[in-house]
């Protein structure tokens, strides 16, 4: 474990904890028996683009849903924005308004339209009066390129367009960190580029992004850092281009041979 | 790069003529094999052996006019409505408003008032809903008991126990479905709970009221529930039907929506999470519609059921619609003509539980956004 970490490069060993938007420290997680997540060590700063990449098993998932608690880590120590990860639901609460997630299966709300999905945390959760949180929805609806379907249900758009309608809803609680779990996954290949464009938007605005995909191109744009998680473990993360070019182990080297040969 | 090919798409054409319209239809559905052709053909017979003589003797040969049985025993051949027309009041509201049809406006004002108050809740852009849902749930219980029941106002006083036929069907069912659904609902979360005490609860009451026959519960209500409470509290009967009835078809309800919650996937009760929503706002704006609109079929299967489950109140002593309607074709009068009461009281069953279905499955399509899980 500690040789690991040593070789985590980019990591500023005295951070100040305060400055920190993400602390993880030493967490673990099991499902049932099963050793999901082992001492992960993770701190993010504000701003920062990250992307996590693994084989599927590799707990890169359950990492990023331990952050706003869709997951309960049983060992160790989740600071988020100050807030300290406990099963006080209050804590919980605050947390999860400040974080955003988007998911693989975008998870809109079907019985909803576009609109109710994205002003519906502002009006219950936020307390906004229903004009005004129409009004902030509109903005993020203009912002991921699709105002003109406000007024549709979510089956009745592409997946592409569920995805960014799932962006839109997330940013509106104006979040100090967006979390993506495979957001481009479940999407054909003609709509992944539309959402990517919106994320990569969102970087170059300095949001403070942890994103697991496996869009190697999309990491070399934006990511500051990129990850490789195997086995429950951090294996290695560095700066993209230091991490593609030069990866330390053959683990990881493996992984990019694999999905980088095609 | 070479200037490109443009690719032109080819232009849509017409179906051949023998897959479509009438003619496709009846290759399709009647004539698609020999086995169905047969079937087809033993099942026209089938409706020519039966219909017309049944449309000769219920409405051709039928006797409609008089106001006693000598006309219809003069002509046997036909159905006797004049049976039903004498005693439509008793059949319809009971032996007291059937022996005092002065007071008839009574219920009839009381449905009037309650078709008056619900069809508003029916039209999407009517503004008031939470007014009406009040006063409807709140407010016109007591006018309507007030109204059937008398005693207020100076109405003379038609006992519960008098009460009875298609209205007493109607009271029964409509409270045992209003009640059923809150109290489902509560018990479906429950049974869903994380905590093990909510969740015990909640399968024991289940397991118990639906391992239970209506008709034993009933009965318990009538017999067993006086010897709990003190002589002098005397426990009006219909009431104790009600109450019978509302816990039986809630734990009914509670797995038909049970369902609905289980149908419903993981991503949905994540996304809520996400958000920040509570655990009630969650279940009350994202699940519980979603769940429902799962559930309908199988809530309204449960209360058509209802419906004519509460012909089993006859075990306590009282008399509803199918009761009523073979009392009255019993009375010395009209001796013989129970194939009348039978086929009307089945008709008016027929038309609110086909009623039911209908609204439930324009319901289904008005809540369809075009989404598959």
């Amino acid at each position: 474990m500690t040789t690991l970490r040593a070789d985590a490069v980019n990591q500023a060993p005295n951070q100040d904890p305060r400055s920190l938007i993400i602390e993880m420290k030493q967490v673990n997680k099991w499902f049932g028996e099963f050793h999901a997540l082992k001492d992960i060590d993770l701190s993010v700063e504000p701003g920062e683009r990250i992307v996590i990449c693994g084989p599927s098993g590799s707990g890169k998932s359950t990492m990023i849903r331990c952050i706003n608690r869709l997951e309960e880590h049983q060992k160790g120590d989740i600071i988020v924005d100050g807030i300290e990860l406990t099963a006080d639901v209050k804590h919980i609460d605050n947390v999860r308004r400040e974080v955003g997630m988007v998911f693989q299966h975008f998870n809109l709300f079907p019985h909803l339209t576009v609109m109710e999905n994205c002003t519906l945390a502002l009006i219950w959760v936020r307390r906004m009066p229903k004009k005004d949180a129409e009004e902030a929805a509109m903005k993020y609806l203009e912002r991921v390129k699709i105002p003109e379907q406000a007024q549709k249900y979510p089956g009745q758009l592409s997946g592409g367009q569920q995805q960014r309608v799932a962006i839109a809803r997330s940013l509106c609680m104006n979040p100090k960190v967006m979390l993506f779990d495979e957001p481009t996954s479940a999407l054909d290949p003609e709509m992944i580029k539309e959402v990517l464009d919106v994320m990569i938007e969102l970087a170059e605005e300095g949001m403070t992004m942890l994103c697991v995909t496996h869009e190697m191109g999309f990491a070399k744009t934006v990511a500051n850092r990129v990850m490789f998680m195997d086995g429950g473990e951090i294996v290695e993360q560095n700066k993209p281009d230091e991490f593609f070019t030069n990866p330390q182990y053959d683990r990881t080297k493996l992984f990019l041979s694999q999905i980088l040969q095609h | 790069m070479n200037a490109a090919f443009t690719h032109k798409p080819a232009p849509d054409r017409p179906p051949p003529r023998i897959s479509v319209g009438a003619v496709g239809w009846m290759r399709d559905n009647l004539f698609s094999s020999w086995m169905n052709t047969a079937l087809t053909i033993v099942a026209v017979y089938i409706l020519i052996t039966l219909i017309p003589p049944f449309v000769q003797w219920a409405l051709l040969d039928a006797n409609w006019g008089g106001r006693d049985r000598s006309i219809c025993d003069a002509n046997k051949d036909g159905a006797c409505w004049t049976f039903i027309k004498v005693r439509f009041l008793q059949i319809m509201f009971g032996l007291y408003y059937g022996a005092n049809p002065d007071q008839v406006w009574r219920p009839v004002l009381a449905f009037a008032l309650l078709i008056a108050l619900a069809i508003p809740l029916f039209v999407e852009s009517f503004p008031y809903k939470r007014y009406v849902s009040i006063g409807l749930l709140v407010v016109f219980p007591f006018v309507g008991y007030g109204l059937i029941h008398g005693q207020w106002f100076g109405l003379p006083v038609a006992e519960t126990s008098q009460w009875g036929g298609f209205m007493l069907t109607f009271v029964l069912a409509s409270v045992g479905i209003v009640c059923a659904l809150p109290i489902g609902i509560l018990l479906a979360l429950g049974r869903r709970s994380n905590m093990p005490l909510v969740r015990t609860l909640s399968v024991s009451y289940i397991e118990f009221w639906r391992g239970t026959p209506l008709i034993t519960i009933l009965f318990m209500a009538s017999v067993m529930l006086p010897l709990f409470f003190p002589a002098e509290v005397d426990f009006d009967k219909v009431a104790r039907a009600m109450i019978g009835i509302a816990l039986f078809q809630s734990a009914y309800t509670a797995e038909a929506i049970r369902g609905g919650l289980q149908a419903m996937p993981r991503g949905q009760f994540e996304g809520a999470d996400a958000m920040g929503l509570k655990y009630w706002q969650s279940m009350r704006l994202i699940i519980l519609p979603q769940a429902l609109k799962i559930s309908i079929p199988g809530i309204v299967n449960s209360f058509i059921e209802l419906f004519k489950d509460t012909s089993l109140v006859a075990i306590i002593g009282l008399l509803d619609l199918l009761n009523m309607a073979q009392t009255a074709s019993r009375s010395i009068e009209w001796k013989g003509y129970d194939i009348e009461a039978y086929l009307f009281a089945a008709l008016l069953f027929w038309i609110c539980c086909y009623g039911m279905s209908r609204y439930s499955q324009a319901l289904e399509r008005k809540l369809d956004t075009g989404h598959k899980h």
